[in-house]
């Protein structure tokens, strides 16, 4: 018994040493997003994607309210939530075999942990800021990037999660896929908003797939990193928290250890 | 064990290229992938509204945001744990009296 709590305890220092160099080494580069920086889409374009974004933002804002008209603690929850995805989605991690920076999203875990609607008001959030204070993405193209982030990143991470879910899948693998789909799927769609943005007279999917090929080398090994971070968080808490599942909807309360 | 492995993976992939990290500039995606298909298409990146990036100011406007934060996060904190939960227990107490 002894032997086994040692060696728990020697396997969580290791993993907390290992996050540690990982963070460390993904922070002594400049940080670099994603997002559609101010000015690359046409007002048109971004006048679109903005848009398709706004519907999306007003329904996390009614759930919102309406979670935490039932339950009062939801909302510090989702406060919580909001923080661990703005400080997820600006970290810059350098994938050396790609020889850039990229970063994950974060919207797979929020969009496990808090549903789609409330983890696109959480993005929008993020995003605001973002573009605002650190040259993340442009005011103009925050529709464009809550649409690629927020809305198709969180369905993406949530939907994943849930068919695997229900197809009885382990917790762990679960929360991979739903990382990883999350993270793949806010690349792609980037790629479509750009590629429409820009093509002026080319045909679109010549350039759409142009760009999302030249995202592959950062984002294959990026979205596997995503993958692992949900995987570890989604278990931790399953491990640690079971409740917090039960009350998030997350899994049912029969479920929980 | 499995997510052990990929950190360990991740971990000793960036290690063998700290030096390389430190000395040179690496490029977001931003600028290899969205700046560089915009620009062959004639769209260029304009300068944000706020640019941050000036000396300390990005430093600056994070301890402004902290502090603000902060002040918000304890003032919400004391209603919610010193003003609510008496009132709270004294709820339950009727219930359960």
């Amino acid at each position: 018994m002894k032997f086994q709590i040692s060696n728990f305890k020697v396997q969580n220092y290791f993993i907390f040493v290992l996050s540690l160099v990982t963070c460390h080494l993904s922070l002594v580069t400049d940080a670099h997003a994603m997002h559609i920086s101010e000015g690359i889409l046409p007002f048109n374009w971004a006048l679109f994607w903005s848009v398709i974004a706004v519907p999306f933002v007003a329904w996390g804002l009614y759930r919102l309210k309406k979670l935490s008209s039932v339950d009062l603690s939801f909302k510090p929850l989702v406060g919580l939530m909001a923080a661990v995805v703005f400080i997820i989605s600006c970290m810059p991690i350098p994938v050396p075999t790609a020889g850039t920076c990229s970063h994950p999203c974060g919207t797979g875990i929020s969009g496990i942990l808090v549903g789609p609607a409330i983890s696109i008001l959480i993005t929008a959030v993020a995003l605001l800021i973002q573009a605002l204070f650190l040259a993340h993405g442009g005011l103009s193209t925050w529709g464009a990037d809550i649409v690629s982030m927020g809305v198709m990143g969180s369905f993406a991470g949530f939907l994943t999660f849930k068919l695997l879910r229900s197809m009885k899948i382990n917790m762990a693998i679960a929360g991979f896929m739903a990382g990883l789909f999350a993270d793949w799927a806010t690349y792609l769609t980037t790629s479509v908003e750009l590629a429409s943005g820009i093509r002026g007279d080319s045909p679109f999917m010549p350039l759409f797939w142009k760009i999302a090929v030249a995202f592959i080398p950062t984002q294959l090994p990026l979205g596997i990193l995503e993958g692992a971070m949900t995987a570890g968080m989604v278990t931790l808490l399953y491990k640690k928290r079971p409740d917090l599942l039960v009350k998030m909807r997350v899994i049912k309360a029969e479920e929980a250890i | 064990m499995f997510f052990l492995t990929i950190f360990a993976l991740f971990t000793v992939h960036y290690s063998l290229f700290t030096d390389t990290t430190a000395s040179e500039k690496w490029p977001g995606v931003d600028e290899t992938v969205v700046e560089k298909f915009a620009k062959e298409h004639g769209r260029e990146a304009k300068e944000p509204f706020i640019n941050t990036d000036q000396g300390d100011l990005l430093l600056f406007v994070f301890l402004i945001a902290g502090t603000v934060g902060g002040f918000i996060g304890g003032y919400y904190w004391r209603i919610l744990m010193v003003e609510r939960a008496p009132k709270i227990r004294r709820d339950e107490q009727k219930i359960t009296g």
